[in-house]
């Protein structure tokens, strides 16, 4: 049994999004700490508001200002907090009807412990120091025995200087990537300055790199088979913009290259001659660099081009 | 009001259902390697080859692994070159079901392969889930799919329609291990008795049509009714304790026309069990329904293909002659956002 590889892949991205009017004006408002609803047609207060009905899909714009104190309709305790959470130290999940809303809010509640949370406790809005017009604008909510019920919103315009029309919204995500094993043995013999692929038992044709299964045949390949290393450019192209962190002087050649015995080409930068004279059919070989974990680029053999005949499949 | 009930224009049978083993970890395996067994197991009771099937369709999410664009890869399994019919839902397997379902009824196809699956082990689960929700409101304070569970628990609690002995003894018994404590508090009031095991796990089905279903499986389970319905993507404006989707959608697929022998209900918290089962009143007086004699999604969750795996469990219990008329169920969103269900009968 071959070694399966892993390795640490974190996906991470600053998602822009832009808002709505009702949501501009409920999250310039946190910056405000003021709390803002929409009513629904069926007449009820939403907080947080939403920029069309949850039962008729009418667009909603008749803002009302509810209060910063509420009350607790469902919870769940959070021993230890996760990354990204609003509070760091054990706390609850709390659905927070607002007085004023006929919905709940989700956010964090700082209690000291689950005995002291309960469903229909009071509690109001703790806000952050800095608010850039966010939900985490919200620090969290905390207990609020003495605060009296505010039954009724108020009217509000929605109308702030300087409203806020988008948020950013960082999400990371870590994983720990796994390539299987078709592409562990394949990794594994780059470590060796090999390229190895994969022969599909039905159709005997050779993949390289190699994925695991035949997408003619539907089957496992599972014979290795090492190509090359020598191959041929069977198409290329000639690129002339620089690619940021990429120390390559442009215009450069990019090409996929049919190494011998594959039946499969794969991509890789051309070197070692003027691009302006890599060609179809032109014989190359690897370049390997020191410490590196696939060829640095191919280069021309020398030797004669390849007829066309003996690549075309392979374009 | 509604519609007169009304069958599916064409008879569409589930007729062989497959799954992997379903494991903590499966860095041995890539998405295909793992898929492909279930596929050829699938098509193998079938004695089709995939070149009879007249569309495909899948369910999976890269945001699971954490792989860009991992359907096409899962494609090279089914021998989807020279091009074959295909479409993809980034979603549960169960409503790639329901496409290709569609797809069969409007005469196009006369068969369909569907599958699923889903590699949890790469990425932490819990976080995974958060990027779902609602980008604005909910998102950034990355509520786990654990917390957002045990609010509708508590919830549930708190309305008296089960408490944490009741949550325990579901937990248990859907693992076969009726005397298993019910665990560590994971989010209260929840335990880890009542979350679902995190797996990698694949599933595969196929469907067919009329006579070929017939010619397919000595007794295809036919699709009498297939419907799925969706709720606010707000918690806060839902109704926690219950399930108007799951009902509506059931309502519409004929699921209270007449009992059902066996449900399978894609319930992967124990407390959602409780609110499905009240949803679709299987606990009426008198009830003989086997419920989630598969163990549910308590037992096995490969995350996009637990769904699909409640239509092919479903499916099977028709096929083996354990029921005659069963009810399967699947779910996607938190807390039993959006629902799926389908009545599946054998002839009698
Ligand atoms: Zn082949």
């Amino acid at each position: 049994m071959s070694e399966v590889l892993t390795a640490p892949l974190v996906v991470e991205f600053p998602f822009t999004r832009s808002l709505g009017p009702v949501q501009s004006a409920f999250l310039t408002g946190l910056r405000e700490r003021t709390v803002l609803g929409v009513r629904a047609r069926d007449g009820r207060v939403v907080v947080p508001p939403v920029e069309y009905d949850p039962v008729t899909a009418d667009e909603l714009r008749e803002l009302v200002e509810v209060a910063p104190t509420g009350t607790v309709t469902t919870w769940a305790w959070n021993p230890s907090a996760r990354r990204g959470q609003p509070l760091d130290t054990p706390f609850a999940w709390v659905l927070v009807r607002l007085d004023g809303a006929d919905t709940a809010l989700l956010h964090a509640l700082d209690a000291p412990g689950p005995e002291a949370v309960r469903s229909g406790m009071r509690v109001r809005i703790r806000w952050a120091a800095e608010r850039t017009g966010a939900i985490t604008d919200i620090a969290c909510f905390e207990p609020a025995d003495d605060a009296a019920e505010q039954p009724h919103g108020r009217p509000h315009g929605g109308e702030f200087a300087d409203p806020v029309t988008g948020i950013t919204a960082p999400a990371r995500l870590d994983y720990t990537y796994a390539p299987g094993r078709t592409q562990s043995r394949y990794i594994q013999g780059l470590a060796e300055h090999k390229t190895v692929g994969e022969r599909c038992p039905a159709c005997r044709k050779v993949y390289v790199p190699p994925r695991g299964a035949c997408p003619t045949c539907g089957v496992a390949t599972g014979e290795q088979v090492e190509v090359g290393p020598r191959g041929t450019v069977t198409t290329f192209c000639i690129v002339n913009i620089k690619a940021r962190n990429l120390d390559i002087d442009v215009p450069y050649v990019y090409a996929h290259i049919a190494l011998d015995g594959a039946d499969l080409a794969l991509h890789a930068r051309i070197g070692g001659i003027p691009y302006d004279q890599v060609r179809m059919g032109l014989r190359v070989e690897p370049v390997w660099t020191e410490g590196a974990r696939h060829p640095d680029h191919y280069r021309p053999t020398g030797e004669p081009d390849a007829d066309y005949d003996s690549y075309k499949e392979l374009i | 009001m509604s519609e007169p009930a009304r069958g599916p224009v064409r008879d569409v049978a589930i007729v062989a259902f497959g799954q992997s083993e379903h494991v903590p970890d499966s860095a041995e395996t890539s998405e295909v390697e793992m898929l492909m067994p279930v596929l050829h197991d699938v098509l193998a009771r079938t004695g089709l080859k995939a070149r009879d099937i007249d569309f495909t369709c899948s369910g999976s999410s890269d945001y699971l692994a954490g792989r860009a664009f991992s359907f096409t890869m899962a494609l090279d399994g089914v021998g989807a070159w020279p091009p074959i019919s295909e479409s993809h839902v980034e979603m549960d397997g169960a409503w790639a079901l329901y496409e290709a379902w569609v797809k069969i009824l409007t005469g196009e196809a006369d068969t369909a392969l569907v599958y699923a699956y889903g590699k949890s082990s790469p990425g932490d689960l819990r976080e995974v889930l958060t990027r779902q929700l609602d980008p604005y409101y909910v998102a950034p304070l990355w509520p786990d799919s654990v917390a957002l569970a045990a609010l509708q628990a508590q919830a549930l609690i708190d309305a008296g329609h089960t408490d944490a002995r009741e949550l325990a003894t579901i937990g248990a018994h859907r693992r076969g291990r009726p005397d298993a404590a019910p665990g560590r508090q994971v989010v209260g009031p929840l335990r880890t008795g009542d979350c679902p095991p995190v797996v990698d796990g694949a599933a595969a089905v196929v469907l067919a049509a009329g006579d070929t279903a017939r010619r397919l499986a000595d007794r295809p389970a036919w699709i009498r009714g297939l419907d799925h319905r969706i709720e606010a993507h707000a918690l806060g404006v839902r109704d926690l304790t219950d399930s108007p989707s799951t009902r509506l959608a059931a309502e519409h697929a004929g699921a209270f026309d007449a009992p059902v022998d066996v449900a399978e209900l894609h319930a992967p918290f124990t407390s959602q069990e409780v609110v499905l089962r009240r949803a679709l009143r299987l606990d009426a007086p008198g009830s003989t329904v086997r419920i989630n004699p598969s163990g549910g999604a308590l037992a096995a969750n490969p995350v996009m293909a637990a769904g699909l795996i409640r239509l092919g469990e479903a499916a099977a219990a028709v096929q083996r002659g354990d029921a005659d008329r069963a009810l399967a169920h699947a779910t996607s969103g938190p807390c039993l956002q959006q629902n799926l269900v389908a009545v599946l009968e054998g002839e009698r």
